[in-house]
């Protein structure tokens, strides 16, 4: 991997960032009501929304009032919430922690969990095992998460069984097993999705890998079954799991938004609900903005990644 | 025709291919005649019979007002079935329309069409979803909408390499140098090959497009009270979540059993038509 390689997804990443913003701030433009309107609500005269817009400059270009956004934006300014009057910044900025927290867990267990089951079952390929994985992910590739999490509430948050917390949410600082007990549902949730995404994608790059001639040269070599499976096939299929997952990601920002919503865990995706909800513009600006700035850190990572580990490709 | 029901045919043979065309002709079946089909009116309150279990008089249960769950589960397939078919449809149309443009023309208008496809498509899926229904409004109709534009890019994508890869064989540029019109050649030559892949992603789309779209009701931006969609029973059954689950399990399982009644289909027909890249 080179320095132009890693300059070159730089750019690409500037590019993209400013495209999703251009996208972001058309659809709120698109909105039958401006900001004005909604401060004031539905009887305000017209001399006072006249006022209000030349004030917020409502009645420059669009493309002015693009560039003014976007500057502000990126000095850490994201406008005041129309719903609480607070700043958008340090609120969108806290929920973003927040969330960090619920994706990077269920991340790393999916990891943890996803790529020893899917090389388990490409190992017994056509056995009960396989078979048994293969029906268990198609079931969780098929079940969306709101279900899924509803599920779980009403299974282990119920008054009589109360092994978890239903809502909320507590900060680690204060109560670090409390902190557990309320984020251990949504990560859960979010890990079952995914794993079963993830599993079923990493069973077939292996099956593919272990036909390949160098596997059975190995076994013919008289190496061990499992260190085949695991330092030739596995490395060999390290590659596109990695992209696999870092696809997933955007799945898993969906999912954050739903689980977040169901369990009232004070996140991003809670955040940009309640905003959508109340037409709160400069609210749903930043979230989605956030959202998808995250998606494709998300994706240069995993090309760096990539990169780096595989030595066959020079970019 | 023959080639449908050769395609038919191989279908059946493979066995996730015959139990998915089985499970989605059934389910259409279920949503067209849904009404019809009805025991109990699913608008109906027996305020002597709320949180039942199953029975024989209530086969999936009843909800707090004492609704007929299965009842309510038939007529509210319509909502959520045909309508993610029509949301699939709408996506698959127009990207595969793009696509084919994008793909023919070539030049800087491909270029330019497909870095915007890209830059849309670094939109997570529910997000750009939940962007446009701020927009429209929230509304069943609103929300298949929405899901038809989330979808259209990935198949523009797919569209468009098909049309590259089918724009250089022999048979198109025969096509060309008998002076074919461009038109002619999109829908008589290009527009046949791309039907297999096509069809094979929009069969797949449709699970997706079903847990869409149940999730946006869910969420409260698609099908509104007192419509019986799924993914808004659920919704509404949360607030009575620990007096019974069958409010819950009733849409929860259903729309688990569609999804993978499409994802069944759809890889079954990537296998008969598509051999190259079976899994």
């Amino acid at each position: 991997m080179t320095i132009s390689y890693v300059m070159k997804r730089l750019i690409y990443l500037v590019f993209t960032a400013l495209l999703v913003s251009l996208i972001v701030f058309s659809v709120t433009q698109l909105l039958p009501a401006n900001a004005a309107t909604m401060i004031l609500g539905e009887y305000a005269t017209d001399e006072a929304l006249a006022v209000l817009n030349s004030k917020l400059g409502l009645d420059d270009p669009a493309i002015v009032q693009y560039f003014r956004w976007l500057s502000n934006v990126l000095q850490g300014d994201f406008g005041t919430s129309l719903r609480t009057s607070q700043p958008v910044g340090p609120t969108i900025m806290d929920a973003l922690g927040r969330s960090a927290i619920l994706a990077v867990t269920s991340l790393v267990l999916v990891c943890i969990v996803a790529i020893p089951l899917g090389v388990l079952a490409a190992s017994r390929r056509g056995k009960p095992t396989d078979l048994g994985v293969s029906l268990v992910s198609y079931i969780g590739v098929s079940m969306p998460e709101f279900v899924l999490a509803t599920l779980l509430l009403v299974w282990l948050a119920s008054p009589s069984v109360g092994l978890f917390p239903a809502s909320g949410y507590v900060p680690f600082s204060e109560d670090f097993w409390g902190g557990l007990h309320h984020i251990a549902l949504p990560v859960l949730t979010l890990t079952i999705v995914l794993t079963a995404h993830i599993s079923r994608m990493i069973r077939s790059e292996m099956a593919d890998t272990l036909e390949m001639d160098f596997i059975r040269a190995g076994r013919l070599r008289g190496l061990s079954k499992r260190r085949v499976l695991f330092h030739h096939a596995l490395r060999n299929s390290m590659l596109p799991a990695i992209t696999v997952i870092a696809l997933d990601v955007g799945y898993l920002i969906g999912g954050v938004i739903v689980v977040e919503e169901v369990f009232a865990f004070p996140g991003v995706g809670r955040q940009l609900i309640l905003a959508i909800q109340n037409r709160d513009l400069p609210m749903i600006q930043a979230g989605a903005l956030i959202m998808a700035g995250s998606y494709a850190v998300a994706n240069l990572l995993a090309d760096l990644a990539y990169g780096a580990l595989d030595k066959r490709i020079k970019y | 025709m023959l080639s449908t029901m050769k395609t038919l045919r191989a279908l059946m043979r493979s066995p996730q291919g015959a139990v998915g065309i089985v499970l989605v002709t059934l389910l259409l079946l279920i949503s067209i005649f849904g009404p019809l089909l009805a025991p109990q009116d699913p608008e109906s309150f027996n305020f002597g019979a709320r949180f039942s279990p199953p029975s024989a008089e209530f086969l999936f249960g009843t909800d707090w007002f004492g609704r007929d769950l299965f009842s309510r589960i038939l007529v509210g397939a319509r909502s959520t079935v045909l309508l993610a078919i029509l949301a699939t449809v709408i996506g698959t149309a127009s990207g595969a329309l793009i696509g084919i443009f994008s793909g023919f023309v070539g030049g800087w208008v491909d270029e330019l069409i497909m870095r915007t496809i890209d830059a849309i498509m670094a939109i997570p899926g529910l997000l750009l979803a939940l962007m446009i229904l701020t927009v429209l409004g929230s509304s069943s109709l609103n929300a298949v909408i929405a899901i038809g534009i989330a979808f259209a890019p990935g198949m523009a994508r797919i569209s468009r390499s098909t049309t590259l890869a089918v724009r250089e064989l022999d048979y198109v540029s025969a096509a060309r140098a008998r002076g074919e019109s461009k038109l002619w050649i999109i829908f008589a030559e290009i527009l046949p090959n791309m039907v297999a892949p096509v069809i094979v992603e929009a069969t797949i789309r449709v699970a997706f497009a079903i847990m869409t779209l149940a999730t946006l009701s869910f969420l409260g931006l698609g099908a509104q009270p007192p419509s019986p969609e799924w993914g808004l029973m659920i919704a509404e059954a949360r607030e009575h979540m620990f007096r019974s689950p069958w409010p819950i399990l009733a849409p929860g399982i259903s729309i688990a059993l569609v999804a993978i009644a499409f994802n069944l289909l759809g890889d079954g027909l990537r296998d008969v038509l598509n051999p190259h890249s079976q899994e």
